[in-house]
């Protein structure tokens, strides 16, 4: 499963440095790394919607406060 | 009557120069007029009207007659489309602009009253000044060596150097005159910085452009859909456009077709980071490699000390490596105040990251080729690095974020002992020193332009100012660390591209 992660300007302003800790931590406490490989990209163009997350080809919108569940429904539940 | 320079009004009504000098205004209406025909597809049909489309008229308002003007337009027309393809330099003469200054050095001049003091030979530790008849003075050129302290000395101001900009502003001597006297650059020993760029009040010596390969990537991009062509901008950015916000500048540069803009200053907290760690690993001694005409410099001019240049990629590359690393397909165009970085993104280490580079100045061209005044734009947003990367635009900057990441690493029991060389004349006393045992210091900051990259001669505008503007751009970065504006980066060790 690869995750990627907006780090452009607008989604950084938005938290997208909490996103990734926060997916890298529970990636981690989960002992998910074989499984997962979390990334980062420059800009999705979709900033309205930031943080811009993705999952193989699907976009998510994400904030600081929504990693948990996001992580737990999107990742934990189907990788 | 033309205006001394091109100048805008900001949204206060602050009437603000675009350009420092006349000269690069000249070379902005050319590229302007290139990228307007390059975007619309006509500069083949249209390049050799160029010059009239410039100076229309009769009456000459730069040089002896409008046929000179023209002809010279001309040639700035060719270095606006890539220059010379035989030339592997990226600065180039103009032979037909250059005004042949005298180059004689040191002269008495008329005003000397033929006084009883004779401060001028007490100075002169060579005894190369006599007097006449009339007491004037006199130099002996066999035995003057150019030192200057005859002309400090005069209460007359009489005694004038008349040496050319051109040399005076290059520091590692690669200029000299050729058969007709026109000016004449040893590649050998040039670094590319662009000083002479800056200097020549004729405009006589340029740096060549790559706008047209910029604009083709653009164009072939079909809006980003068939490869997305990212714009890398210096932090030096954040003193110049003075007449506009920076969030309108970030709007501009998206509306000339680019995907995104990003900070080179994000690089540049990965270089500190990945540096700091090198230089506590090497233990004794290490340069930077920020700056591309410092590293030229070495290798041209101290090959002795080229084992001790850190193996980071410059901030660009480095940054430019990691996008990559995200987008195989991207077009990256590095955007700055640096003339030296055209010749930097050819080398072959990083050829692979950086497409292409242009100026400050020849975004500023590309802006008006389209007709796009960015004072009329939303304000976008540019917030990928830190205060730590923002600041290495300004001599001092690498220093203090080596400092930083030596700290936040952890590994401040490194004693470290920067100096920070501010302009490549401090460069070259600092490497002399070394190299004969005479510096304590494990670590130099090289910088070839004075102030640092804001003293880039791609720059629009030059001055104090702008050391302040770079320090609060840096400022309201949102991350105040290192460790946290890279933490959403992977570092080349990690990265598996």
């Amino acid at each position: 499963m690869k995750v990627t992660v907006c780090i452009g300007s607008s989604c950084h302003l938005k938290g997208s440095r909490r996103v990734v800790e926060g997916l890298q931590y529970l990636i981690g406490e989960n002992n998910l790394k074989d499984k997962v490989e979390l990334g980062g990209t420059f800009c999705m163009n979709n900033c309205q919607n930031g943080v811009c997350v993705t999952i193989d080809d699907k976009s998510f919108s994400v904030s600081p406060d929504t990693v948990d569940d996001f992580f737990k429904t999107e990742i934990l539940g189907k990788v | 009557m033309e205006h001394k320079t091109d100048y805008i009004y900001d949204k206060n009504g602050k009437l603000i120069y675009k350009f420092d000098t006349k000269v690069q205004y000249i070379k902005y209406k050319v590229l302007r007029e290139v990228a307007r025909e390059a975007w619309a597809g006509t500069l083949f049909e249209n390049v050799l009207d160029i010059p009239k489309m410039i100076v229309p008229g009769k009456e000459p308002t730069m040089r002896c007659c409008v046929y000179k003007e023209r002809a010279i337009l001309g040639e700035r027309v060719k270095i606006a489309m890539g220059g010379d393809k035989n030339n592997p330099n990226v600065i180039e003469v103009i032979e037909t602009a250059c005004d042949e200054c005298p180059m004689g050095g040191y002269e008495v001049t008329n005003a000397c009253r033929g006084c009883l003091a004779h401060r001028c030979m007490d100075a002169c530790r060579k005894g190369a000044i006599s007097f006449d008849h009339n007491q004037k003075a006199h130099i002996d050129k066999s035995k003057c060596v150019e030192c200057g302290l005859c002309a400090k000395s005069c209460p007359y101001t009489a005694i004038m150097n008349f040496k050319r900009p051109c040399v005076s502003a290059c520091k590692v001597n690669a200029i000299s005159m050729n058969e007709d006297k026109a000016a004449k650059i040893d590649n050998d020993k040039c670094i590319s910085c662009g000083a002479c760029v800056y200097q020549c009040p004729f405009g006589a010596i340029t740096d060549k452009s790559f706008i047209i390969n910029v604009i083709d990537m653009i164009q072939k991009s079909e809006q980003n859909k068939k490869y997305k062509v990212y714009a890398l901008v210096a932090p030096a950015i954040g003193s110049q456009y003075a007449y506009a916000k920076l969030g309108q500048v970030i709007s501009g540069i998206k509306e000339l077709g680019f995907y995104t803009v990003i900070e080179a200053a994000l690089g540049a907290d990965m270089v500190a980071w990945m540096e700091s760690k090198e230089l506590t690993e090497c233990g004794d001694f290490l340069t930077s490699s920020c700056c591309p005409a410092f590293v030229d410099y070495i290798h041209k001019s101290f090959p002795d000390m080229v084992e001790h240049i850190s193996h980071n990629l410059s901030p660009a590359g480095t940054i430019a490596r990691y996008i990559k690393s995200t987008d195989p397909d991207a077009k990256i165009v590095f955007i700055g105040p640096c003339t030296a970085k055209k010749m930097e993104f050819q080398k072959e280490e990083v050829r692979p990251y950086i497409d292409s580079v242009i100026t400050f100045e020849e975004l500023q061209a590309l802006f008006d080729s389209k007709d796009i005044d960015i004072r009329d734009l939303e304000e976008d947003l540019l917030e990928n690095a830190s205060y730590f990367g923002r600041i290495f635009a300004r001599s001092g900057g690498l220093a203090d974020a080596v400092q930083q990441a030596l700290k936040e690493q952890k590994l401040d029991d490194f004693e470290l002992k920067a100096v920070s060389c501010d302009g490549i004349e401090a460069c070259k006393m600092a490497l002399l020193k070394k190299s004969k045992g005479a510096l304590d210091a494990n670590f130099i900051e090289g910088m070839a332009c004075v102030g640092g990259c804001i003293g880039g001669a791609g720059c629009l505008t030059h001055g104090e100012k702008n050391k302040a503007e770079v320090d609060k751009y840096g400022k309201e970065a949102i991350e105040k660390t290192i460790a946290e504006a890279i933490s959403l980066v992977k570092l080349p060790e990690e990265q598996h591209s």
